[in-house]
């Protein structure tokens, strides 16, 4: 398939591809990796007049400590990630997850903010960026401002990201503490690779061994991606059995607009919901116990 | 507007002038004619279009040639050196890695990335890290069969795989 | 002929070299000067009426050279012609226009064509062509198109029957009348996409001196498509070339002639310069031919010992919206003859409906007809094994076609060559230790734990075939094969066949043979095909019949060469030609070894002819035409494991172990490749794939994003085991093995799914047995028995 005509540009700093963003007529977007949009640009599913590569400007891309978060420049692919070993220590949730993103070589181009930004309901991240409560920074014309994921998302392929506003980073607060386990869980499409269902799990348990605190980002089921609150509430305190784990996971549907395609219906994308919810807790207490960023 | 870049392909310089629209796998097969990598779909699933850019497994219908400007590219035609096959060649050969051959281009240089990346594969490692190149002839049992081959014969030569710079790793 | 061969060498393909370094020639690869692109505007709409077309905006564009519609084509392009037409059907043959003329039929039936000078400028302009549709209703299941008020899609095929076909033998009615018990199942064989790696295309040229078309074509049979292309052009056919070098994959996708191959030559001779047409892959997934899309009522009567004494078959075959090239044949005389299997079932009929919807027309796709008969009848045995609480393997013994009985003409008529239908499954058997799996599965049970064994014993028609068959059952054309093997003065030879492989391996298999014969180095042999121009004629590679018949046609070519051979030397040696012993490249006379002459020596007198015996004539080349006398029945056993999460319904392949004999085997590598590859794309069928439309007739698996082509996790490691049970019907005792797998492995996954779930009271799931299907006829089945077996410890 072949794109139809637009104009280019690969600005090599922010501030001239923000300028760029506001200054032209017509449909505008930005290219990251180009792993979600190429494809759209190729069936002439998605037009543009004119692509804002950000894929040249060096200060969106790499990876930092910051205190007791990590922050990855927007256009860090994922294969950095995975090369990170400072990722793969401080916050292995987000290694488990790049990791069943689509195939080795979407994985060498696609982006972290490439993702993000395109917001597609099967996307693996958002329930991991919603999981771990990270921070996107964004510019724009006007500044730069923070916003927590659980804002980020506003709906299928939208996002709170303002016409003209780049994501330029993104801030994981890390997961290597004492009794912290946690795992993601995903089914995947046979054909696309994406998550119909895909569940994010951190768990931190107290001294004692009850549940500290649960966290659960749920992906590919619904419209868009949501933190699982009845499951989280429902584990607030419990000893951490298999009953209670079910008991909780059965919560892991509720308040998402379910998806439904000729592949998965909404009944399934519930029940799976349920099932890798139980799936991903078990194996993210099992981490928790086994010692601190298991 | 037609943009200038310039790339490196199998080791020999180019400039252009393109089309943005223009896919990096047009640039290949059309502007360069190298017939070798080759376009099995529109979507990003089939992985036959697979080349290295700067060491790196991409499928080429999904990159832009703009965006490849100041890379350095590999392709199949650029893995036999001075007429001898590469090793992955080789084990392609010997065990029967493919049939129609359409998609083994392809293929072949995404196990160049994978066994740079893990000169020691498992055959799940090796099937997890090809689920993005379609087979419709093999049924992936000799493609796996080859790749553990050819990683065994290039750890046993201790040879870099050809065409794959020093990895820089990301920290 | 008596089988004097040994071959069974796993050789390196001689293919390979130039298609692991990228300098294959595939249709796309081909680069003319002057060339230009052609692309085809597709009708988004499953069936409507063309009310305005305007391409005058697109004619405009620059870089476009021509816009083509339907009565632009209309008296200078025939109609897509049908090639099989089965006698005693009633088919109807609804003209298939390039372009659609006023209606279209299906969503990607062919709307106008622009021809420019690149392809990104012919895709722009697509854009531009102006079309109103008024919309018709849709039909596009084949259950539906039949029923009363459904919308029609041809007038002159009432009830959008296309043709009904009957086949029988004994007395069905009375085994039914007779039968100790019956079991009866709706089964639903869906619609395929075949989806070769390569998608379709052409390139054409005109040379108007000549008066002659070249064609470079995807085609698994460039004769036929030299044939067709006469037909629809009026090109005569000796003013056609057709090329077809490397081909990515065809799977049966690539026997027909299709519309858009013509426009490409239609639009090369109308612009006077080349022109390309290459599908995307989103035009392949509506324009390409579809496979299988059967709906079938069986009924299966046997007696209570598990004697199996009927079976009775209604089957509606969904044809699409026109009349493919080969598809009249698929679901009747390819399918129908098979439904019996390897069981002595004397008593059987088959009604088969062909029907029209508006949907992609419907042609071979691997295996074509006979995966549908062999999933019916191994689906029925286990049913019946399950009616009568026999174990499957018990059931398939007792009915199978003793060893003893070869050959063996069925209820259908058809004379099965030979076979060894317990062997084979004994050794099935003992690969997966089935007593020991039982036991795992009683046990497991217990556990919530579902693990399934299902058992396919098949048997296939293949090696197509007599042309008198082919002629009988209507095929409109021959199904021989000639073949030419050529000996240069320099002692190489060329080898020349009508038959086209595409990854079946046979530049090897056929070099192996000639080799072998004449007993040349293979590096000195170089096998010849795909170019019309070369080869004198040929029905192609499809039905397994590449080796078994234009390999016959080959190894008797070398015999006669050898012959000759034999006698010049004999000459040249002064000796008796009946002195003459040829062993290994050697003509030596018989007691004195010495006394001799190496092939490569013969072949130089032949060609120069200095010394020729009395009335030989020059050269050392001959041709042989080779028509089978029968089809060739490959046979064999395959075990699929699997255990089955209830929870989440997926299934997971343990075990996969295929015993299958295809007869003498020349290249056992090649022969185990063409395994894989055919019970991947079975094991595709059976979990993964399937093509589904709306209601408005737009197909929604449309992209590889949709539609499931397994990849390399999906599929599991298939344990091969080869037996070699000759075929007496051809020279090389071989049976054809390129679509073994498919026929064979769809239905032992579902035997096996449905075994692992008998505690749930399930007996039969539809296709693919996707997770949610899975899981849903669990639910389901537990609602109604209202009873939960064990469920997994968590």
């Amino acid at each position: 398939m072949y794109p139809a005509e637009f104009d280019y540009h690969a600005p090599t700093a922010l501030a001239d591809a923000l300028h760029l963003l506001q200054g032209h007529d017509g449909t505008v977007k930005v290219l990251a990796g180009g792993q979600s949009l190429l494809p759209l640009m190729k069936l002439r599913l998605a037009d543009a007049s004119t692509l804002v590569d950000i894929g040249r400007i060096a200060e969106l891309r790499g990876i930092r400590e910051d205190g007791d978060a990590v922050v990855i420049g927007a256009t860090t692919t994922y294969r950095d990630i995975l090369d990170s070993a400072v990722v793969g220590r401080r916050v292995p949730l987000l290694v488990d997850t790049v990791r069943q993103i689509g195939d080795m070589q979407v994985r060498s181009r696609g982006t972290i903010g490439g993702s993000l930004a395109h917001a597609d309901p099967g996307g693996d991240l958002p329930a991991t960026i919603l999981a771990v409560d990270a921070q996107m920074t964004a510019a724009g014309s006007g500044g730069t401002r923070t916003i927590a994921a659980r804002d980020f998302f506003t709906g299928m392929l939208t996002t709170s990201l303002n016409e003209g506003e780049v994501l330029t980073s993104v801030r994981l607060p890390a997961l290597d503490q004492a009794r912290t386990g946690s795992a993601y869980l995903k089914h995947r499409h046979p054909a696309s690779g994406y998550a119909v269902v895909g569940v994010a799990a951190i768990v931190r348990l107290a001294a004692d061994g009850t549940c500290q605190e649960a966290r659960v980002g749920v992906t590919g089921a619904g419209s868009q991606a949501m933190r699982a609150g009845g499951v989280e509430s429902a584990l607030q305190g419990k000893a951490l059995d298999d009953a209670t784990l079910a008991d909780a996971a059965s919560h892991a549907a509720e308040g998402l607009d379910l998806l439904s395609d000729p592949y998965a219906s909404a009944e399934f994308r519930g029940h799976l919901a349920q099932v890798l919810t139980r799936r991903a807790l078990a194996a993210a207490v099992a981490r928790a116990r086994g010692g601190p960023g298991a | 507007m037609r943009q200038a870049i310039h790339v490196t392909v199998n080791g020999a310089e180019h400039g252009y002038e393109v089309e943005p629209r223009l896919l990096l796998v047009h640039f290949l097969r059309d502007v360069l004619g190298l017939t070798g990598t080759h376009i099995g779909c529109d979507t990003g699933q089939c992985g036959a279009c697979t080349v290295l850019l700067d060491g790196r497994a991409v499928k080429s219908c999904m990159v832009l040639a703009v965006q490849a400007d100041g890379a350095k590219i590999s392709t199949v035609e650029g893995l036999a050196t001075k007429g001898e096959l590469h090793p992955i060649q080789q084990a392609f050969w010997e065990k029967h890695g493919l049939q129609c051959g359409f998609c083994t281009p392809g293929v072949m240089m995404a196990t160049v990335c994978l066994l740079a990346d893990n000169p020691t594969p498992t055959d799940e490692q090796i099937r997890e890290q090809l689920e993005g190149n379609l087979c419709r002839c093999t049924g992936y049992q000799n493609i796996v069969a080859a790749v553990r081959t050819a990683g065994e014969r290039m750890r046993a030569s201790a040879a870099a795989p050809a065409g794959v710079p020093a990895q820089a790793r990301a920290e | 002929m008596a089988v004097t061969r040994l071959f069974g060498s796993s050789v390196k393909r001689r293919e390979d070299p130039r298609l692991i370094t990228g300098r294959a020639m595939y249709t796309d690869d081909v680069k003319l000067p002057g060339m230009a692109y052609m692309a085809i505007l597709r009708s988004p709409y499953a069936h409507a009426r063309i009310t305005r077309l305007d391409t005058s905006r697109a004619s405009k564009q620059p870089g476009v050279l021509a816009v083509y519609t339907g009565k632009d084509i209309d008296g200078k392009l025939n109609p897509m012609p049908c090639a099989w037409l089965p006698k005693d059907s009633d088919l109807k043959v609804p003209p298939y226009r390039a372009l659609a003329l006023d209606t279209v039929r299906f969503t990607g039936d062919g709307v106008a064509a622009v021809v420019a000078t690149s392809a990104y400028i012919a895709h722009d302009a697509l854009d531009l062509i102006d079309v109103d549709y008024e919309q018709l209703p849709v039909v596009t299941e084949q259950t539906a198109a039949v029923a009363a008020g459904a919308p029609q899609l041809h007038e002159d095929a009432p009830g959008n029957q296309a043709m009904h076909w009957r086949l029988g033998g004994g007395d069905v009615d009375s085994a039914f009348r007779d039968a100790e018990v019956v079991v009866r199942q709706r089964i639903v064989q869906q619609r395929l996409v075949p989806n070769a790696m390569e998608t379709r295309g052409t390139v054409a040229q005109w040379d108007p001196g000549m008066g002659e078309l070249t064609m470079y074509n995807t085609s698994q049979n460039p004769h036929i498509a030299r044939f067709i292309s006469s037909v629809v052009t009026g090109i005569p056919e000796n003013k056609i070339r057709v090329i077809a070098r490397d081909v990515g994959g065809g799977f049966g996708s690539k026997i027909p002639v299709y519309p858009g191959d013509m426009l490409t030559a239609f639009a090369a001779r109308e612009l006077d310069r080349p022109v390309k047409w290459v599908e995307t892959r989103r035009e392949n997934f509506v324009a390409t031919i579809h496979g299988r899309d059967h709906v079938q009522e069986v009924e299966l009567a046997a007696r209570k010992d598990g004697t199996v004494t009927g079976l009775r078959v209604k089957a509606w075959a969904n044809l699409g919206a026109y009349l493919s090239m080969a598809a009249p044949g698929v679901p009747t005389w390819l399918f129908g003859t098979m439904v019996t299997g390897c069981y002595t079932i004397p008593n059987f009929a088959v009604d088969v409906f062909g029907v029209f919807t508006n949907t992609t027309p419907v042609d071979a796709y691997r295996g074509a007809g006979r995966p549908e008969a062999a999933f019916l009848i191994e689906r029925m045995m286990d049913l019946l094994a399950v009616e009568l609480k026999m174990d499957p393997v018990d059931l398939r013994r007792k009915n199978f076609i003793s060893k003893d009985a070869f050959p063996y003409t069925a209820a259908s008529t058809l004379q099965y060559d030979s076979g060894d239908y317990d062997m084979t499954l004994d050794k099935a058997l003992e690969a997966v230790d089935y007593k020991a799996l039982r036991r795992e599965q009683e046990e497991g049970r217990k556990q919530g734990r579902y693990l399934g064994i299902g058992l396919s014993t098949y048997v296939e028609v293949c090696g197509l075939g007599p042309s008198a068959a082919a002629g009988a059952m209507g095929f409109q054309g021959g199904l021989w094969e000639p073949a030419t093997v050529r000996v240069l003065a320099t002692g190489k030879a060329l080898v020349y066949t009508g038959t086209n492989p595409h990854g079946q391996g046979e530049e090897t298999t056929f070099a192996q043979i000639v080799g072998e014969e004449l007993g040349l180095p293979i590096e000195d042999i170089e096998v010849i095909h795909g170019d019309t121009a070369q080869i004198s004629m040929g029905w192609g590679t499809y039905g397994s019949r590449t080796t078994a018949v234009g390999g016959s046609a080959i190894i008797l070519a070398a015999r006669k060469v050898r012959d000759k051979a034999s006698k010049l030397a004999a000459h040249l040696l002064e000796a008796a030609p009946e002195d003459i012993v040829f062993d290994q490249g050697r003509f030596s006379v018989k007691g004195s070894p010495a006394r001799a002459k190496t092939i490569q020596d013969i072949a130089l007198m032949a060609n120069v002819a200095w010394d020729m015996p009395e009335g030989m004539a020059p050269g050392l080349e001959e041709s042989h035409f080779y028509d089978p006398v029968n089809f060739t029945f490959p046979f064999g056993a395959h075990i699929c494991v699997v255990d089955v999460d209830a929870d989440t319904g997926e299934v997971h392949i343990r075990r996969y172990v295929a015993v299958d004999d295809c007869g003498l085997v020349i290249n056992p590598m090649i022969v185990d490749g063409q395994v894989h590859g055919g019970v991947a794309q079975g094991i595709g069928q059976a979990l993964y794939e399937g093509a589904i439309y709306d209601e408005g007739g737009q197909l929604i698996t449309g992209s590889m994003m949709d539609y499931t082509v397994p990849n390399s996790t999906q599929i599991p490691t298939i344990e091969t085991i080869r037996t070699e049970t000759p075929s007496p019907v051809n020279p090389l005792g071989l049976k054809g093995v390129g679509e073994t797998g498919t026929i064979a492995s769809t239905e032992a996954v579902v035997n096996a799914v449905a075994d692992a779930l008998a505690p749930f009271g399930i007996h039969h799931l539809e296709m693919p047995m996707t997770p949610e299907r899975v899981w849903r006829t669990i639910e389901d089945a537990k609602r109604q028995s209202g009873t939960t077996p064990a469920t997994p410890g968590r």
